[in-house]
């Protein structure tokens, strides 16, 4: 896979990994090497995993913040399972992740911070870079950043402790150099950042990462190397998005192809919060955004905007969810448009709210008292967000419902470069309100869709009324049990025919075989990436990704018949196998992980192995 | 609220009544108060379909379906979350909440004080009967001490919220209280509500014939009434009875009798507009038998932003320039180009 050049080593692709202190900037600088890794023509898959709390203890295992990302001249799918270079800025960050570095792998370490107090913090009792052992195992680089950047900012006219935090860019202006990343999108950044503001901080900065860059420019340690060839990818506009921001953009496209006004309202919670930033900063584009005072009042909001005919939009995680969910009901028995998005953390209770988890499917299916089904769509990459978003936005006016959309911490926080599609290509979504002059009734409905009509306030003549309270057909209160038994089988059967407008499901790979992996939501990368490994290695592997969780897709029962095995991947104690089995009387295999973190490949592929033999 | 229109009003009563059986129990106080409103809709300039009138749960809070206007009856406590959402997307829409004593200071109290202070403009109509009426029987957060019901037979414990109190504590800007029992001032009540741009705080006495009957007797009662109430009249001093008054020593009120030495010029004199709140508590506090219980509007401050407005406008500006371009969005600043 690799090919020597005169100063560079060819490769298809790479993992790196920084790690260093929560206040560290390690996330600042994993997304500027993502953006340079983009810009330089690569695929991109990113992972940021860092602590819930803002500081922790400087120093502390507590404290080590981190962002992985693989990158490469071929598709990349996962942020990889190990990286191939690490960079610990403490000896909190080696500790924490030295045991994933593989053997001669390529360990920069800042050794400014190897002292005896940071290494007691860490749990060292001596300097593990002072064993011989360790050094041999790795391609290890020591780098007195802090001196070094402190040095190359000897003109500056920062405070010296400012100074010092600069070094996290001469790290990466160091790593740039090593994987041949262009320095532009860095400078440019700086730029936007800091240099109308505070340009004497764009300055520095740019000055340590160019200092980084030099250093491996001179330095006499010997060392690889890289160089990655651009992605084959289709042409067009691309750009780096990560799942929370495609959110926002699909949302407010799917206002623009409903010709929907668009409101928001939310309560900070992470990982969703930026959701609520992200709308609050597009005024522009007419979103209203609410920050209510909770949860509850956060979906109160979004009704009261819905019945007076906004296309309205709430987005949390889990704790939210439960919260929520009287009010959900509400929206279901009122057949008012309503888009729910849940970007899932672990749980249960405040549980991991930083860390990635895919728990909540049941959640979504069942939360409500009463039968109350809703249509559940999940994203399964930061881009895919976007699509996911539009299409929550589009089953919520068609078919007059709350839509729960489904994202992960891993989808959410993760970025992937994105071909941008034309806006005025995106179908319109066509979801039209009672006109004055008709006879309005309530409940009657769309023959095809069997939704509701919406009549907003403010037209003349369609005064009416709605309610928790169990309605009939003209909008009557009605205790009647016959009615009753029709309208919530009328309303099951709205969320069912959703179904009939979903495409053909998409197989990776042969339409039979001896085991299927069906999967749903952030897992595709890997398990996606793991059955193509498997194929290419001659075994009957194929997997499928549910992006529609209810209603499934019509064509799975016929798919899944034509596998001997199925097997179900899932970052939960197995809630899709659940449904699935239930569904499709069907012995699906539940392959489960709660470790607050994605599937790696290889685990995959050793679980697909073991069901074949 | 202040949401008017210039044209001639042709409505009257009827045109807001549904055809709904009203299903309150005979007796209800709940009649007179959906009586009032009904004749007050019509007299507002504002045309039938901008009213909504949203609500929780509750005996109250059936109240919309009894108005033939846009209605959402909601879940409990959380009206104000629906109204505030309604506004936010509308606001030429003429928003009415109605609650209750249960539905808006015990599981709604949280909404209610972010409603209040958020100031949007929305009418908000709390039926106080200090009882939970719809789930029979259970003392409510205004009842008063000691309350025997099924739920607390041996006498509640808690001591209860003063609704004006709570609204004042929350900055609303208008603050008012009236009874079941008086047509006339509940018309006038609503009436200056509407007018009111900003949050209208209205605490109605209301009384729950079956659980808790007679419960403002005291306050309420003809013939009681012109002495145990204090009937607040903008600009005049605070009088009640044939000849006494509220006199002010230090921060404390005093009832006092008019003669030997006391003037009328040594009587408050009743400021709603008074921008320091401290006067608008002093009242609220006031209740029989140690005071005479006051009625009308206590506090009304104008000139602070809506919410709703707050929230267009900021939009507005940001359009300023123009709309944002969607393609333009979706590229963003650092794209590239793929060959």
């Amino acid at each position: 896979m690799s090919q020597a050049t005169d100063s560079f080593e060819e490769i298809e692709s790479a993992v790196v990994r920084f790690a260093g202190d929560s206040g560290d900037g390690m996330q600042t600088i994993g997304e500027r090497f993502t953006d340079s890794s983009a810009f330089a023509g690569n695929d991109i898959a990113t992972l940021p995993d860092f602590p819930a709390e803002i500081r922790a203890p400087a120093g502390t295992l507590a404290g080590v913040s981190g962002y992985q990302l693989q990158f490469g001249s071929r598709t990349i799918l996962t942020p990889g399972d190990e990286p191939d270079a690490l960079v610990a800025m403490n000896p909190a960050a080696l500790k924490a992740n030295i045991a994933d570095l593989p053997e001669g792998g390529l360990l920069v370490v800042n050794v400014d911070s190897f002292k005896s107090m940071n290494l007691k913090k860490a749990g060292y009792e001596g300097n593990p870079l002072e064993d011989e052992e360790f050094r041999k195992k790795y391609q290890l680089i020591e780098l007195d950043l802090t001196t070094l950047t402190k040095e190359a900012l000897s003109e500056s006219p920062l405070k010296p402790s400012d100074k010092a935090r600069c070094k996290n860019f001469f790290a990466l202006g160091f790593m740039c150099y090593v994987y041949g990343r262009p320095l532009e999108p860095t400078l440019n950044f700086f730029n936007q950042k800091w240099g109308k503001k505070l340009p004497e901080v764009a300055e520095a900065n740019s000055t340590a990462l160019k200092a980084g860059f030099n250093l491996g420019d001179t330095m006499e340690t010997a060392r690889n190397r890289y160089q990655l060839a651009k992605a084959a990818v289709k042409p067009g506009v691309y750009r780096k998005i990560s799942g929370n921001e495609a959110t926002v953009y699909g949302l407010v496209a799917g206002a623009q192809c409903a010709n929907r006004e668009l409101l928001y309202s939310g309560y900070p919670i992470t990982p969703a919060s930026p959701v609520l930033e992200g709308l609050s900063a597009l005024k522009k584009f007419g979103v209203k955004t609410v920050q209510a005072e909770d949860e509850i009042a956060a979906m109160g909001v979004a009704i009261g905007a819905s019945f007076a005919g906004d296309l309205s939009v709430v987005a949390t995680s889990g704790p939210g969810m439960c919260l929520k969910s009287e009010f959900i009901g509400l929206a279901s028995i009122t057949e008012l448009p309503v888009v729910i998005c849940n970007v899932q953390r672990g749980g249960p209770s405040t549980g991991l709210p930083t860390k990635t988890e895919q728990s909540d499917l049941l959640q979504s299916l069942f939360s409500r008292h009463g039968d109350c089904p809703l249509p559940v769509i999940a994203a399964h990459s930061p881009s895919d967000c976007f699509d996911c978003a539009v299409e929550a936005c589009r089953i919520a006016l068609t078919y007059c419902t709350p839509v729960i959309f489904l994202s992960d911490l891993y989808v959410a926080n993760g970025a992937e470069p994105w071909l941008v599609p034309n806006a005025s290509e995106l179908p319109a979504i066509i979801s039209k309100f009672a006109e004055p002059g008709e006879k309005y009734i309530t409940y009657k409905r769309n023959p095809d869709t069997l939704a509701r009509t919406q009549a907003i306030p403010g037209q003349p003549g369609l005064e009416h009324r709605i309610g928790g309270l169990e309605k009939s057909e003209d909008g009557g209160v009605s205790y009647d049990p016959e009615n009753h038994e029709k309208m919530t089988h009328l309303r099951a059967e709205k969320v069912e025919r959703i179904a009939d407008s979903l495409p053909a499901t998409e197989i990776h790979g042969a339409a039979e075989g001896e085991l299927l992996a069906i999967g749903w939501g952030g897992t595709y990368g890997a398990i996606t990436s793991a059955a193509k490994a498997m194929q290419a290695e001659g075994f009957s592997v194929s997997s499928l990704h549910l992006r529609h969780l209810n209603p499934l897709p019509k064509d799975l029962g016929d798919i899944i018949k034509k596998f001997k095995k199925v097997i179900v991947p899932e970052l939960n104690l197995g809630q899709l196998s659940l449904i699935v089995r239930a569904k499709y009387l069907v012995d699906a295999i539940p392959l489960t992980k709660v470790q607050g973190k994605p599937f790696k490949v290889s685990e995959l592929v050793a679980s697909f192995h073991k069901e074949l033999s | 609220m202040s949401t008017t229109n210039t044209e001639e009003s042709s409505l009257s009563k009827k045109d807001f009544v549904t055809e709904n059986d009203v299903r309150w129990c005979p007796g209800c106080g709940d009649y007179a108060i959906l009586n009032a409103v009904q004749r007050t809709l019509p007299e507002l300039g504002v045309p039938k379909e901008k009213f909504v009138v949203v609500s929780g749960i509750g005996c109250s809070s059936r109240f919309p379906y009894y108005m033939n206007t846009y209605g959402f009856h909601t879940i409990h406590g959380r009206a104000p979350t629906v109204a505030t959402g309604v506004k936010s997307a509308n606001p030429d829409l003429s928003v009415w909440m109605v609650t209750g004593d249960g539905d808006g200071l015990s599981i709604g109290g949280n909404h209610l004080m972010h409603l209040l202070r958020r100031n949007l403009d929305i009418n908000v109509l709390l039926f106080n009967n200090r009882i939970y009426g719809l789930t029979k029987g259970q003392y409510s957060p205004t009842s008063e001490v000691g309350k025997k019901t099924k739920s607390t037979p041996a006498g509640s414990l808690d001591y209860p919220i003063n609704p004006l109190l709570f609204a004042l504590g929350s900055e609303a800007t208008f603050v008012a209280r009236t009874s079941d029992t008086d047509q006339k001032h509940m018309v006038e009540t609503f009436k200056a509500a509407h007018a009111h741009k900003g949050t209208s705080f209205v605490e109605i006495f209301q009384n729950c014939v079956i659980f808790n009957n007679n419960a403002f007797e005291t306050v309420t009662g003809r013939e009681v009434r012109s002495e145990q109430a204090l009937m607040l009249e903008e600009g005049q001093p605070l009088r009640f009875g044939e000849n006494k008054g509220i006199r002010l020593n230090g921060f404390d009120p005093e009832v006092v009798e008019l003669g030997n030495g006391v003037e009328e010029s040594d009587l408050l004199v009743h400021h709603s507009k008074t921008p320091n709140p401290a006067y608008a508590s002093i009242l609220a506090q006031m209740a029989y038998p140690a005071f005479p219980t006051p009625f009308g509007i206590l506090r009304h401050i104008e000139g602070r932003e809506t919410y709703e407005d707050a929230l267009h406008a900021q939009i507005k500006s940001a359009q300023v320039q123009g709309e944002g371009n969607l393609q333009e969005l979706l590229v963003g600043k650092n794209s590239w180009v793929v060959e």
